[in-house]
């Protein structure tokens, strides 16, 4: 009879454990419904041409991935955070040799060229995508977030956010070394 | 200088809170067990005075710092700059996470003054535990704002300028409904502690009833004026008329409103009839907790709102941390000491305790949805589940339904008697109620033909609670029966809680017969328009003049001319804006509204065509009933606030005399 | 009388539901007004994950956006109100719905509104029975029986017409 009394300081206590939980967790980040699926299907331009010169980058589709474990990563001229994370994109794409794909947001292409020239272009290959669609077919939802595809061409990790270091070492590094060459 | 004498004033308050929430506490248990001459109790007046004294120099010293734009200090170089006109200046002082604390613990020292300084009714060891509690209470808000969030901490090298406040916080109804809320949540800590106070003596009665209403009527006004002007201000300032989201933070007000609503009626219960004392305990205690509870939320960072302060895991750990010891602290206690608590009258389930606990019940339950809604993505994501999210269509779904029926009984409560009611003679007065609701809903019917049911049924629902809370009122006073002389003197003495009641119910009818209109029956018009296009909307013709740039004292705005007219005669002049705020470069959207009883139209600007058109885009509203929202809120607050007013709350019972010993008895009549 | 002809104008305009348009252009709009219906309603339906508690009906966001002009593209090219929110699922998760779909990880939250009133409701059943029970059983709620120096008191103060300031 007296137990019903434990009854709201019992349930204050599973709550409070879900709020202690709750505090470890990010609720900033959602995770990728597209882990474990193949990429989606998808064929971007390159960097537009500026007046009679040579259009950049080469252009990025789904044909590039699945011949080994690749990085994808979506940024933009305009994204502040991106600027943060290019040198561990660059680091990543030099002195570890992994492969890098870009994919160009919303971006015009003089600024895309400039901010590429001046701080670094780590990328294999690189799509404009211009109306944001293949952004959306990633579920991407902020810029930058980075993709990691293994060699079957199966989505395996997102990264939302900048890179910063110690994603650089903690997480990316060995999930690349896992997967394989 | 300032600064660091406001800090100084914190930590002397500090010390007192420490001493109010120790030895008035020791010196009750001492009393108690007889060893005490009552000095130490002594110690909870005083120390509640200084507290307050110390605390309230700190937020004067903090405004003092926003006035006067001292960038030197940390979160008025991060809230204001020097542009700010001076009513933000004042308003941003409370507009971010420290500040905002620095109110809440200011606050929490003013009810305690209070109880020290009005409360003298109240037997001294009771009044004692009470304080000793607020006291423990303020200190761990102070020792947290001390250890993780102080105003005062210096900014160096000092910017020349400062950060703007959120332009979205510029505004007269924004500014001001924290304070008002805050008095909300911290005015049910006097409940809480008269709560712990009660269990602690181990006796809960009529007078704890009659003691613990006055503060929590206030406590509940306040959160409804602050909630109402929330919902106001979301109205006017975003631009589509939308006035609730079920956003997070909206809901952990809302929860502690439901809550405190049901331990106002409880109360009733326990000093009429001496029932239901230990349901009414826990919600005095529930009420504060689920405030606390709402604090964590907005400052921790563990639920994402639009509402939040800039979060801080290290904040939200110490939070968690006081959290669990005081809720967890007075639910051990109450699951310890409320058993104890038993008898009272007893009474049949039709009757006013009836309607009264079955009104509990469904606020209850309406709380607990609201919670489990607003809580489901974090505890599902705490025990590894998927991330989903829980938007207002849950919350349609599942709170409605539960509104509809206390609706219903809200209207014949107030028709029963006490301990046995008569259902057939209740409703014998209701039939002409009943009638009118019928006609309304018909009339709904004829003129929304096409439109959505459930605008009926809720119309229908506000109706019959309107109607029948006037019928109520009628036959107190005997109108149309009695001759007009009898009502009149009837109506003198009608005590003031009556015409609370009446007002509060009324208020609420009106409250959902105007959020129906505002959210079913809203009529919207988007297209692009040049000057001289009419738009025709709510019975207006709408035409678009002009465009043009003006300035704000700290803004940038380009403004629409709209001319009104109604039946071809020109009506109004709707100006509304766009603005970009000088300093953070952000922009707001400024509607412009004209109000009706009927409804409001409503005119956003939006952006300016790509091509060169001289094209705008403009957006037209018109949504009916609203504004009997705001007034329907307005009267219950009133209500509330005539209730407060009512003599025999602040009389109050008479002192309790001390239950003679049996032995003290022997000896006398021997 | 102005005001009824006021109604009656707004429900020649009217129509039904929800109405929020915080952030729609007026070149999104589709020429098709129950095809635009169906897309506000979906809108409706859709978080936007860029700025907090905003559907992408009201969001002003470049992805609210794209994604608004997404689900009119399917709309158009004829699939049903599922698919259309299959398709933004499939990218984005459950997440984005701001209605719970009901699956095993949702019974809780949905089921658990009702079941707390049934609770509750049988809490309440319970307290009446007991106080039925309580009420039969003897004493009806009365207090125990006086003792015998209580009932002298009880004499003496009869005796004396009650002390001072005794009721309210």
């Amino acid at each position: 009879m007296k137990w019903k009394f434990l009854l709201p300081a019992a349930i204050f206590a599973a709550v409070a454990v879900a709020f202690a939980v709750g505090l470890t967790l990010d609720s900033q980040r959602l995770p990728s419904a597209l882990i474990d699926q193949p990429v989606p299907q998808f064929e971007l331009p390159p960097i537009a041409a500026i007046d009679d010169g040579d259009p950049y980058g080469g252009g990025f589709s789904s044909r590039n991935l699945g011949g080994g474990v690749a990085l994808v990563n979506v940024f933009a001229s305009w994204c502040v955070p991106c600027r943060v994370e290019h040198p561990q994109l660059m680091s990543l794409a030099r002195d570890h040799g992994v492969s890098i794909f870009g994919i160009n947001q919303k971006d015009k292409p003089e600024d895309a060229r400039a901010w590429l020239e001046r701080h670094g272009d780590p990328y294999r290959a690189i799509g404009a995508d211009n109306d944001g669609r293949v952004s959306i077919d990633w579920g991407v939802y902020g810029v930058p977030e980075t993709f990691v595809v293994d060699a079957e061409g199966r989505i395996r990790y997102r990264h939302v956010g900048p890179i910063m270091e110690r994603d650089l070492t903690g997480t990316l590094l060995s999930m690349t070394a896992e997967l394989g060459p | 200088m300032i600064a660091e004498l406001g800090h100084f004033a914190l930590i002397l308050a500090f010390v007192l809170a420490l001493v109010q929430g120790s030895l008035p506490l020791a010196g009750a248990h001492r009393h108690a067990v007889g060893r005490d001459d009552g000095g130490w109790i002594a110690f909870a007046g005083p120390a509640a005075l200084g507290q307050f004294v110390f605390i309230a120099l700190a937020f004067v010293a903090l405004t003092a710092l926003f006035v006067g734009a001292d960038f030197s200090v940390m979160v008025v170089a991060a809230n204001a700059n020097s542009q700010l006109p001076l009513i933000y200046k004042i308003s941003a002082v409370w507009g971010h996470h420290e500040g905002s604390m620095v109110l809440w613990v200011l606050i929490l020292a003013l009810f305690g003054l209070c109880v020290a300084v009005f409360g003298s009714n109240l037997p001294a060891t009771f009044r004692a535990r009470a304080l000793g509690v607020q006291g423990l209470i303020s200190a761990g808000f102070l020792f947290f704002m001390l250890l993780t969030s102080n105003p005062f901490a210096r900014l160096v090298p000092a910017p020349a300028d400062g950060r703007d406040l959120n332009p979205l916080l510029q505004d007269p109804g924004l500014a001001f409904h924290p304070p008002f809320l805050y008095v909300g949540y911290v005015g049910f800590s006097m409940a809480f502690s008269f709560a712990i106070a009660a269990l602690m003596e181990g006796r809960v009665d009529a007078a704890w009833a009659r003691w613990v209403r006055p503060w929590t009527l206030a406590a509940w006004c306040a959160l409804t004026l602050g909630i109402a002007m929330g919902s106001w201000w979301a109205y006017y300032e975003l631009g589509w008329g939308g006035f609730w989201f079920w956003d997070p933070v909206e809901n952990a007000s809302l929860i502690p409103w439901l809550v405190g609503t049901a331990l106002l009626h409880s109360a009733i219960v326990v000093e009429k009839r001496n029932a239901l004392k230990s349901w009414t305990v826990l919600l005095a205690i529930l009420a504060f907790s689920f405030s606390l509870i709402g604090t964590f939320l907005v400052r921790s960072g563990v639920l994402t709102s639009v509402h939040a302060f800039a979060t801080d895991p290290a904040r939200g750990v110490f939070i968690l941390v006081l959290l669990v010891a005081v809720i967890g602290g007075s639910l051990v206690l109450y699951a310890l000491r409320a058993p104890a608590l038993t008898g009272g009258g007893l009474f049949a389930p039709v009757s006013r305790e009836g309607t009264l606990l079955l009104n509990n019940l469904l606020m209850t339950a309406a709380a607990a949805t609201v919670l489990l809604g607003t809580l489901y993505p974090l505890l599902l994501d705490a025990v590894g589940g998927p991330k989903v999210s829980v938007g207002p269509p849950f919350f349609n779904a599942t709170f409605l339904p539960l509104m509809a029926p206390m609706v219903a009984v809200m209207a014949v409560g107030p028709f029963l008697s006490w301990k046995r009611g008569d259902l057939a003679g209740a409703f014998s007065r209701l039939y002409a109620v009943l009638g009118l609701a019928a006609l309304v809903a018909l009339a709904v019917w004829y003129f929304y033909r096409g439109g959505p049911v459930l605008a009926l049924v809720a119309l229908a629902a506000a109706a019959w609670l309107l109607f029948a809370t006037l019928a109520e009122f009628a036959d107190r006073l005997g109108l149309f029966c009695a001759p007009w002389r009898d009502s009149l003197e009837r109506a003198r003495r009608l005590p003031r809680a009556a015409y609370g009641m009446t007002l509060a119910h009324a208020g609420l009818a009106l409250v959902i017969a105007g959020a129906t209109g505002a959210s079913l029956w809203r009529e919207e018009h988007i297209q692009s328009s040049l000057p001289g296009d009419a738009v025709t909307v709510g019975g207006y013709e709408v035409i678009l003049e002009g465009v043009r740039q003006v300035e704000g004292p700290n803004y940038l705005a380009d403004q629409a001319q709209f001319t009104v007219r109604r039946e071809g005669r020109e009506v109004t002049l709707l100006e509304p804006e766009k603005r970009i705020y000088a300093v953070s470069a952000m922009p707001t959207t400024e509607a412009a509204i004209r109000t009706t009883g009927w409804g409001d139209l409503y005119v956003v600007l939006g952006d300016a065509s790509e091509d060169d058109s001289g094209a705008w885009t403009t957006r037209m509203f018109f949504t009916p009933l609203v504004v009997w929202m705001w007034i329907g809120s307005l009267l219950m607050v009133a209500g509330g606030l005539l209730s407060l007013s009512d003599r025999r709350l602040r009389v109050g019972a008479p002192r309790r005399r001390k239950a003679k010993r049996t032995s003290d008895l022997e000896k006398e009549t021997a | 009388m102005r005001a009824w002809a006021v109604i009656f104008l707004s429900v020649l305009v009217l129509a039904s539901g929800t109405q929020r348009a915080g952030a729609v252009e007026p070149s999104e709009v589709l020429s098709d007004p129950a095809l635009e219906e169906r897309a506000r309603e979906i809108s409706q339906g859709l978080r936007c994950l860029v700025c907090q508690n905003q559907t992408i009906d009201d969001s002003n966001a470049g992805l609210a956006k794209d994604l608004r002009i997404l689900v009119r593209e399917r709309l158009m090219a004829g699939d049903s109100d599922q698919e259309v929110m299959a398709f933004i699922t499939d990218r984005y998760g459950d997440f984005v719905l701001l209605k719970p779909p009901l699956k095993t990880g949702t019974l809780l939250l949905w089921f658990g509104p009702g079941a707390i009133l049934l609770l509750g409701a049988g809490a309440l059943a319970r307290f009446y029975a007991n106080r039925r029970r309580q009420g039969s059983a003897g004493d009806g709620g009365a207090a125990k029986p006086l003792s015998e120096t209580e009932k002298k008191r009880l004499q003496s103060l009869l005796k004396n017409g009650g002390e001072k300031g005794n009721n309210p």
